[in-house]
C-alpha cells in the first residue's frame, strides 16, 4: 500500500452550498430585484423583476422519499423544459422555474403525464410534511410515507385545485415527540398506555440518571427488580408520552393496539394576520390502521369540509375558529367535546374562558 | 432473500393518484444485477413486516465517518435474521444549498453516488431540511459521504448539536424578502459548523431564516433562533394599482378582504379608491401585501426581527420563539457580521447554560428572559413581551436604575 492509499481522506468542512451555483439563471440574474407576483392558474407562480424579466415556477407534488429512477425522470423533464434546474419547497414539492411562457403548458402536461401532480399553489392543501414512520425512524408507532400517501390520494383534488378559504398545512408525527410539526391540521400518534418494560435490558442499555431526568412528570424512578437495576414508572403520574423510550428502547411505548392516532387543528407558523399559534386536539383514540388509515383520512376529510364551507377568504383554519368559536367548530364538524380537551398542563388555566364571551 | 417479498398491503399504496413511495422503493428492487436490489427486497420485507405488525424494527446505534461525530443516522434492524440485507439501513443526512436550488447535473451525480454505494433512496428533504440519502450498509457509509463530499457537499446535524438550516426561497425570487436569506443562513450556520460535525452541545440548536412574516419555513416555531426578515420604514403603496384591485375585487370586497383583516386596524379606504395606511400602527404582518401583490410592498429601510426559543413538544411543551432583537437592518456586511455575532453569542450561552437535554426555549423559561438577555447582551425591548407583567410578586429595588438605563438609551437614540 503506498503513503498516499494509507493516509485517510479527512472530510473538507464545506459547510452549506452556495445556492448561486445551482440557480436558474433568471433567477440569480435578478437576485433581490424581484417587484411583483401573481398566480396565472393553479400550480403556477408567474414572478415579475424589476428588471422586467419573467419566470414561471410551476410547482408539482412528490412522494418525498424517492427512487433515483424518480428523480432522473424529474431531472429529465428538467432538462427538457426548465434548463436544467429545479428547486425544493419545505413540503417536498419541486419546482421548475421557467423563464419562457411557451413552456409552462407542455411542462404541466408532461408532469401530469408522468404522474405528478401540479398545484400546491395558494389555497391548496399542499404536501404533508411528514417524519420518516416504520421506513428508517427508530421510535415510531405508525408509519408516515403510507399515512401521507393515503392522504394525499384522498386530497389529490385540494392539491390541484385552490378551493379552500386560505392554504392549509397538514403534518403527521409517528410518534409523540412530533417531528412532523405544526399544521391547519396535525395528525399525530398518541401514546395511551405506560411504557412496558424489559426489566433484563434497562441496565445495559439505559443510562439510567439520563431516563429519569427526561420524563416531564418525574413519573421514573431507579429500582432493582429482579436483582437486577433497573427503572420503574409510576403508572398513575405517567402522562404516556414516550420520552423515555429512545434514550431507554427497553422501556416499549409503542403498541399495535394502543397506540392511537389524535388530530390536532390551528397551528399556524406565520405572522401573517394574526400571530402564530399551537395545534389544539379534536380528536383521540382513532386506530392505527395501515395500509390506508381510513378513520383519519374520513376525520381529516370532514374538518377540510366544515373548513371549506365556513372559512371566509384568507381566514386561516385558527382563524375561522377563532370567528366561529370552538362549540361551532364542533358542532360543523360532528366531533365529540370531552373532558381531555380541556387543558391541565402547564399554564393551562389561559386556556379557559375567562369572560362573558359564549357562543350559541 | 433472494426474491421480491410477498406485499400485500404495501401494493395497496400504489393506487391512488399521488405518486407511490412503494412504486419506487419496488422499481429499486427490481434493478436485478444491481447492489441495492437485493437491500430494496428486503426493506420491503422488513416494511411490509411492520405494516402487519403495526411496530417498527429500527434500532440506533454509533456510525459515523472519519473526523465526525454526527450526521450519520445509524439504523439495525431487529429483524435481521428474515430481511438480512437490509440489516444495517443507515441515513447520511446532507445539507442542502440555501433555499434548496440544484442543477440536474449535480442530481443525477447524487443519484450516481447513491446507486453505487447506498440503497437508491433519497428524501428531499427531510423536516430539519437535509437531503436524506437513506439505506446504506455501515461499510459503505464512508465511501458514500467520500463521494458525496467530493461534490461539495457536507453532512448535517444529528443529536446534541447544531442542526441543518433552511431558507426560503427569498430574494432568489420572491419579491417580499427583506434580507438575503442564503447568505445570512450560509454565514451563520458556516461559522457553527464545528458544533455540528462534532456535537457537544446540552441538546440540538436550530437556525431558520424567512424573508418575511409569511414565514415559509417555519422559523419561529420550530428553531431555537429564527430570523424573519421585516422592515422599519412605511409600506410602499402603489395607488394607481390599488385602485385596479378596487375595480376588480369591488370596494366591499377590498374592505373584507384587506382592510378588515389587517390585525392592527392599520388600513382604510379612501372615497377615492386609493389605500390610507397608518404606518405606526402597522406590525408588518404582510397580509394586505400577500392580497395585494401588484400594488403594495416592502418599505426600503430592510432587516430582520430575531427570535429565540422556538420548538415542539418535549419536554415542557410547545414553545414559540421569543423576540430578542426586535429590529436590525440588514444591509451592510458589517451587519451580516453582526448577525453572526449574536448567533454565537446565544450558542455559547445555550452550550454553557442549559442543562442536558434542555432545548434554549426551555432554558429561557428555566432562567428567566431577563437572565437570557444579560447573558447574551441585549437590552430590553417592549417589543419583546405581548404584554407587561400581571404579577406583583418581585422585587423591585432596582427600579430606580433600570429607569436610569432606559433614559440614557432612550435620550441617545432621540439625539442622533
Amino acid at each position: 500500500m503506498s503513503e498516499a492509499q494509507a493516509a485517510p481522506r479527512m472530510p473538507d468542512e464545506c459547510g452549506v452550498p452556495d445556492p448561486q451555483q445551482y440557480m436558474h439563471p433568471t433567477l440569480k440574474k435578478n437576485y433581490g430585484a424581484w417587484d411583483w407576483h401573481d398566480r396565472p392558474r393553479v400550480g403556477v407562480l408567474h414572478h415579475v423583476a424589476k428588471s422586467g424579466d419573467e419566470v414561471w415556477t410551476v410547482k408539482a407534488g412528490t412522494q418525498r422519499q424517492m427512487d433515483v429512477h424518480t428523480i432522473r425522470k424529474l431531472c429529465d423533464i428538467a432538462d427538457e423544459f426548465a434548463d436544467g434546474h429545479v428547486r425544493f419547497t419545505t413540503r417536498s414539492n419541486i419546482e421548475y422555474i421557467v423563464a419562457d411562457q411557451s413552456k409552462v403548458d407542455p411542462l404541466i402536461k408532461k408532469l401530469e403525464g408522468e404522474g405528478f401532480p401540479v398545484g400546491g399553489t395558494g389555497n391548496s392543501v399542499s404536501m404533508i410534511s411528514h417524519t420518516q414512520g416504520w421506513l428508517h425512524c427508530d421510535i415510531p408507532a405508525t408509519d408516515a410515507s403510507g399515512v401521507v400517501k393515503s392522504l394525499m390520494d384522498e386530497l389529490y383534488q385540494e392539491f390541484t385545485n385552490e378551493q379552500m378559504p386560505n392554504r392549509v398545512k397538514i403534518t403527521t408525527s409517528c410518534c409523540q415527540i412530533n417531528c412532523g410539526g405544526q399544521g391547519d391540521i396535525a395528525i399525530n400518534i398518541q401514546h395511551t398506555k405506560p411504557p412496558v418494560i424489559n426489566h433484563d435490558l434497562v441496565a445495559n442499555v439505559c443510562e439510567r440518571p439520563a431516563v429519569v431526568a427526561r420524563c416531564p412528570v418525574a413519573a421514573i424512578r431507579p429500582a432493582l427488580v429482579n436483582g437486577k437495576p433497573s427503572l420503574e414508572v409510576d403508572e398513575k403520574k405517567c402522562v404516556c408520552c414516550g420520552a423515555c423510550y429512545p434514550p431507554c428502547p427497553p422501556m416499549q411505548i409503542n403498541d399495535a393496539e394502543n397506540s392511537k392516532l389524535a388530530i390536532w387543528v390551528g397551528g399556524k407558523h406565520s405572522s401573517t394576520r394574526s400571530k402564530p399559534s399551537f395545534h389544539k386536539l379534536v380528536v383521540a383514540g382513532l386506530p392505527n390502521t395501515p395500509p390506508r388509515w381510513p378513520e383519519v383520512s374520513k376525520t381529516v376529510m370532514k374538518i377540510l369540509h366544515a373548513y371549506k364551507e365556513d372559512g371566509r377568504a384568507w381566514e386561516r383554519m385558527n382563524e375561522w375558529i377563532d370567528r366561529i368559536g370552538w362549540p361551532r367548530f364542533f358542532e360543523l364538524t360532528g366531533l365529540p367535546f370531552t373532558k381531555y380537551h380541556i387543558e391541565d398542563w402547564r399554564g393551562g388555566r389561559n386556556s379557559l374562558n375567562a369572560s362573558n364571551h359564549v357562543h350559541f | 432473500m433472494a426474491n421480491k417479498p410477498n406485499t400485500p398491503m404495501l401494493d395497496q399504496l400504489e393506487g391512488g393518484p399521488w405518486p407511490s413511495f412503494v412504486t419506487g422503493l419496488k422499481r429499486l428492487a427490481d434493478d436485478e444485477g444491481k447492489s441495492h436490489a437485493p437491500i430494496m427486497k428486503s426493506l420491503l420485507g422488513q416494511l411490509e413486516h411492520s405494516y402487519e405488525t403495526r411496530k417498527g424494527y429500527w434500532k440506533g446505534g454509533t456510525i459515523g465517518v472519519r473526523g465526525y461525530g454526527a450526521g450519520v443516522i445509524p439504523r439495525f434492524s431487529e429483524v435481521a435474521g428474515d430481511y438480512p440485507e437490509s440489516s444495517e439501513f443507515h441515513t447520511l443526512r446532507i445539507m442542502p444549498p440555501a433555499g434548496m436550488h440544484y442543477d440536474t447535473a449535480i442530481l443525477r451525480k447524487m443519484c450516481d453516488i447513491w446507486e453505487k454505494h447506498g440503497s437508491g433512496l433519497i428524501a428531499f428533504h427531510g423536516q430539519s431540511g437535509d437531503i436524506m440519502f437513506q439505506g446504506c450498509d455501515s461499510e459503505n457509509v464512508q465511501t458514500s459521504f467520500d463521494a458525496l463530499n467530493e461534490l461539495g457537499f457536507d453532512l448535517g446535524g444529528a443529536g446534541a448539536g447544531v442542526r441543518t438550516s433552511m431558507s426560503c426561497v427569498g430574494a432568489a425570487r420572491c419579491e417580499q424578502s427583506c434580507f438575503d436569506e442564503a447568505k445570512a443562513l450560509r454565514m451563520v450556520i458556516n461559522n457553527m459548523l464545528d458544533d455540528m460535525h462534532r456535537p457537544s452541545l446540552p441538546y440540538k440548536f436550530k437556525a431558520k431564516f424567512s424573508g418575511c412574516g409569511n414565514d415559509c419555513v417555519n422559523a419561529t416555531h420550530r428553531s431555537d433562533f429564527a430570523v424573519l426578515g421585516t422592515w422599519a420604514d412605511d409600506i410602499k403603496v402603489n395607488q394607481d394599482e390599488v385602485k385596479k384591485y378596487v375595480a376588480t375585487l369591488g370596494r366591499k370586497g377590498v374592505n373584507d378582504q384587506v382592510v378588515n383583516m389587517c390585525p392592527t386596524r392599520a388600513l382604510s379606504l379612501n372615497d377615492d379608491d386609493t389605500l390610507e395606511i397608518d404606518n405606526k400602527s402597522c406590525v408588518r404582518c404582510m397580509h394586505c401585501i400577500n392580497v395585494m401583490t401588484k400594488a403594495l410592498s416592502p418599505g426600503d429601510e430592510k432587516g430582520v426581527t430575531i427570535l429565540a426559543g422556538g420548538k415542539r413538544t418535549l419536554k415542557i411543551g410547545d414553545l414559540m420563539g421569543t423576540v430578542i432583537v426586535p429590529f436590525h437592518r440588514m444591509e451592510t456586511e458589517e451587519d451580516y457580521e453582526w448577525l453572526v455575532e449574536l448567533s454565537e453569542t446565544v450558542l455559547e450561552f445555550f452550550a454553557e447554560n442549559a442543562l442536558e437535554h434542555e432545548r434554549t426555549g426551555e432554558m429561557i423559561e428555566r432562567i428567566g428572559m431577563i437572565n437570557f438577555l444579560d447573558g447574551i447582551g441585549l437590552d430590553v425591548d417592549p417589543n419583546m413581551v405581548s404584554h407587561p407583567r400581571t404579577s406583583s410578586y418581585i422585587r423591585m429595588d432596582g427600579w430606580d436604575d433600570e429607569v436610569t438605563k432606559w433614559n440614557s438609551r432612550h435620550g441617545a437614540a432621540a439625539a442622533e
